[in-house]
């Protein structure tokens, strides 16, 4: 199939803030480094949303909103899909929590935030984007599955795309259910040309197919850990080759019989 | 877009299992929600739920136990769907045909339960709690992909209301991209106490029956259901086809749509350009028509402005209840059955109109020979999806 070209790029990570603190981690000119962990009030949501967004919701923001800054394009008009595995599973604890009670009282807030595709309704509220938004869900294969669903908006609807993909860690009961190590999110923009008409080149270009082949590691022993404790940061690979301004052959987890060749170079 | 044909589908509802059940309902004009408990202990409600589910899956597939697998293995039994499969699989190869499968709530059914059973002095979930072949979101596309011998690329999208509305598109998009040469989309959700609680905490549940249009509406009955579609882009003679679809977002609130129905609006608008047609060309509208009042209104606002109050339409959730995340699916099987029998279904449980509406809804059931009909499908978080479906020509 033909090239997606990467616009820009977000990423929040523990000890990778922002794109632009992570480039020289990724690029291996500095050493990854654990940094205290804050909660992130998302910018572009109006006051009553800014308050109800639950923990998965504000992870998503972080990386979508980190992409926007460095980003001159206009992101109202980019359709958006939104990929994770599980959401917010903190939510569906306690809605869970309170059907196990003879009273049953749901909080309806709960019952809003819940819908797997809250982070992407919270962003066309953020933005004012009336363009299709999609919301996805593969397991540890999300990341791969959300460039499945980019990839045909970009090739197949002749649309630019914020490609938001994000997870956070389950509450406690849930731990060993689901585990996950990280919180983590990465954002991508991504068109079918060089430039998007902002006169800025893109990053980087890639390829995409599916092959039943291993799933590339990091060598760098703090990277893979984030990477394998995150499905969003099963993405990592791909911003080290852009970062590194590297081509590159990956290959990201998609499902059980087929994963996610990527073939990267710079634009 | 170039047509899609829809070469098979089925769909499985409380009206029945297979296209025959839904069918024989809606000439006959019998509905599949009863009144009473979905299960021991659960708030009365009007539901639709799928009979004989009562039953675990096979040895084999023992680990994916759980009610919504129990209703796709059942939906994908009816119709000679896996055979359909198995001959698609010749033609295509396993690897090059994509599985998309939309979901609002999976298998959560399963951590009801294990949340009742739980150790609370430990804080542990119960043992046979097994979250990756139930409760996640991605369960259901997978167990199906299993089940159809399918290894190409798979996607689960849950964007609750419209998300077996949405898989039509994005198999579309995803083989016109190169990424699959033809498609099983489809749709499934079963009944559970998070969504009967969830709709009541926002006052969305109707004590009577659904009724959809009606000036007195006061909410959803829920339903369960599951579909499947074989989408594919050779030529297949008779078979209904996907013309086009749209999508939009409202950008307006988290669970109350836009109360103009500007983002219902640009879903129909964006179907009918996608297939390069005149609204005058839509023979039927099934509408989303929730029975809620804010739903109904607003969508009415957005068809009226496109198409005046001269096509007809109806909401058929008077006979499957709101199937949620499959009722994208369920709807896109009313508007093939409609097309291939020549029918436009009435708004069923309807007593009297609301008076506010200015579309033409059906009133009574009636025989008509119809080219091509439109499938409306909305969700919490302002995501719409319209598809336009036809005959290939």
């Amino acid at each position: 199939m033909k090239p997606l070209y990467i616009h820009a790029v977000g990423l929040a990570a523990p000890g990778l803030p922002g794109w632009a603190e992570a480039r020289p981690v990724l690029a291996g000119t500095q050493p990854w480094q654990a940094l205290p962990e804050t909660p992130y009030a998302p910018q572009l949501l109006p006051p009553n949303e800014r308050r109800r967004a639950p923990p998965g919701v504000r992870q998503a923001f972080r990386a979508a909103e980190d992409a926007r800054n460095a980003s001159s394009l206009d992101f109202s008009q980019l359709a958006a899909v939104f990929a994770s595995s599980d959401s917010d599973l903190a939510v569906m604890d306690r809605i869970n929590t309170a059907l196990a009670e003879p009273v049953r009282a749901v909080s309806p807030t709960d019952f809003h935030n819940s819908v797997h595709n809250a982070a992407s309704g919270y962003w066309g509220i953020a933005v004012g984007c009336r363009q299709p938004t999609t919301a996805v869900g593969g397991y540890d294969g999300s990341f791969a599955m959300g460039l499945v669903e980019a990839a045909g908006l970009v090739h197949g609807d002749g649309l630019g795309v914020l490609l938001v993909v994000f997870d956070v860690p389950p509450p406690p009961l849930l731990r060993s259910s689901r585990p996950m190590r990280h919180a983590g999110s990465i954002a991508l923009v991504l068109g079918a040309e060089p430039d998007m008409g902002t006169g800025e080149r893109a990053l980087a270009r890639m390829r995409l197919s599916l092959a039943d082949e291993a799933e590339s590691p990091l060598q760098d022993a703090a990277l893979e850990d984030l990477r394998q404790g995150n499905p969003a940061l099963r993405g990592l690979p791909l911003l080290r080759a852009i970062a590194r301004g590297e081509a590159a052959r990956l290959v990201l987890p998609h499902v059980s019989a087929c994963n996610m060749v990527l073939e990267v170079e710079p634009a | 877009m170039k047509p899609l044909a829809v070469s098979h589908y089925t769909v499985t509802t409380a009206c029945g299992r297979g296209n025959a059940a839904l069918l024989d309902a809606l000439r006959s004009g019998r509905t599949g929600l009863h009144h009473g408990q979905f299960e021991a202990g659960a708030m009365d409600s009007w539901f639709g739920a799928v009979d004989q589910l009562d039953e675990p899956l096979p040895e084999e597939h023992a680990g994916w136990d759980c009610r919504v697998n129990r209703l796709l293995a059942a939906t994908l039994q009816q119709d000679g769907f896996m055979q359909a499969v198995a001959s698609l699989r010749e033609r295509y190869g396993a690897a090059r045909i994509g599985v998309f499968v939309g979901t609002s709530t999976s298998g959560v059914q399963q951590a009801e339960f294990a949340y009742r059973d739980r150790d609370r002095a430990g804080n542990r979930l119960p043992q046979w709690f097994d979250y990756n072949h139930t409760q996640s979101i991605h369960v259901p596309a997978e167990f199906a992909r299993l089940l159809l011998g399918l290894s190409g690329c798979c996607m689960t999208i849950s964007t609750a209301c419209s998300s077996s509305a949405k898989v039509f598109a994005a198999a579309a998009r995803a083989i016109r991209a190169g990424l699959c040469d033809a498609a099983v989309v489809g749709g499934v959700d079963s009944l559970c106490l998070t969504t009967l609680y969830g709709f009541n905490s926002l006052q969305l549940v109707s004590p009577e029956i659904c009724r959809p249009a009606d000036a007195r509406r006061n909410g959803i009955s829920i339903g369960e259901a599951g579909g499947f579609a074989i989408v594919d882009p050779q030529w297949v003679a008779d078979a209904p086809a996907l013309l086009g679809y749209g999508e939009s977002g409202d950008a307006h609130h988290m669970s109350t749509p836009d109360p103009e129905g500007r983002g219902a609006r640009a879903a129909m608008q964006g179907a009918l350009d996608s297939a390069g047609v005149a609204p005058k060309a839509v023979d039927y509208i099934n509408l989303h028509g929730t029975a809620t009042q804010a739903n109904d209104l607003a969508e009415d606002r957005a068809v009226y402005a496109l198409f005046g109050g001269v096509v007809p339409c109806s909401s058929t959730k008077g006979w499957s209840g709101h199937t949620l995340g499959a009722a994208g699916m369920v709807e896109a099987a009313v508007a093939m059955l409609c097309i291939e029998h020549g029918l436009i279904p009435q708004s069923l449980n309807t007593e009297e109109l609301d008076p506010l509406l200015r579309g033409a809804i059906v009133t009574r059931t009636r025989a008509a020979g119809i080219e091509r009909v439109l499938s409306n499908s909305f969700g919490f978080g302002g995501s719409n999806c319209s598809l336009l479906f036809g005959r290939l020509t």
